[in-house]
């Protein structure tokens, strides 16, 4: 599933303030404990990993397990001294990593 | 004495039809035990201590496939003190993990909400760890109208 992630991040803010963050990103989030109509269990397939950085430090991450709802929802915040790019990951199960990146101006 | 109201009293008959309804097959269930055994894991045996954590859930989640859930742990979150880990299990689950945070100073606040999905009434027990070592640990009861998960 290629869709994309929706990100809200402020495009601006003062130095030292902390910004609140918010993520989701399309995916079915397979528990593994579903059957189909056959009986058969249907197979996990989550996103199993969620990264936030900014300029490459680590600001929050998350090990997902198959409790976390379809359509993965994140929020967090981060404390902002300096402009830079945040960039997200989320990694699926079968090892695609789906990326997206926010700039960020602090003044 | 305290009246039950007409309405509390039809949603908890609701509640009760419902998760007899449900059907986990037991054996796929957590139980109390796999959620200790996890936290043991996560802390290297010591006991936390309650507190520091606040945990904001529906009291009751009438759709357990999406249960909002928001954990905020009091904590400085300076370079030598701040929460590194915090742990999210559900009791009742088929299996109890649910999700493990990761913060840094850079997170500013050791806050964090997502969706989680619940299979029946059960508590959410969340336990951080800070970067001096200290462990705590909070709980909280949730009532599940329709269970998430299975099927």
């Amino acid at each position: 599933m290629a869709d994309t992630p929706k990100i809200r991040v402020p495009k601006t803010a003062k130095k030292g303030e902390i910004i609140e963050i918010k993520t989701l990103m399309p995916h079915i989030m397979e528990s593994g404990q579903r059957k189909d109509k056959d009986g058969k269990i249907i197979p996990r397939k989550i996103i199993n990993k969620f990264v936030a950085e900014l300029d490459g430090k680590p600001v929050f991450s998350a090990t997902l397990e198959p409790a976390i709802a379809a359509n993965p929802y994140m929020q967090f915040y981060a404390k902002v001294e300096a402009s830079g790019t945040f960039k997200f990951s989320w990694t699926d199960d079968d090892g695609t990593v789906t990326t997206a990146e926010s700039k960020i101006t602090v003044s | 004495m305290q009246q039950i109201s007409r309405r509390a009293a039809l949603a908890l008959g609701a509640a009760g039809a419902t998760l007899s309804l449900i059907g986990w097959s037991r054996d796929a269930q957590a139980t109390p035990d796999a959620a200790k055994a996890e936290i043991a894991k996560f802390t290297g045996g010591k006991a936390p201590t309650a507190g520091k954590i606040s945990i904001d859930l529906p009291e009751i989640a009438e759709n357990g496939n999406t249960v909002p859930l928001s954990i905020s742990v009091d904590a400085p979150m300076t370079a030598d003190d701040h929460v590194t880990d915090v742990l999210v299990l559900a009791e009742g689950n088929p299996n109890p993990g649910v999700a493990t945070f990761h913060f840094t100073p850079m997170s500013g606040k050791a806050e964090a909400s997502t969706r989680i999905r619940l299979a029946t009434t059960q508590n959410i027990v969340v336990t951080a760890k800070t970067s001096k070592g200290a462990f705590y640990t909070a709980s909280k009861l949730v009532k599940v109208t329709i269970g998430g998960c299975g099927g």
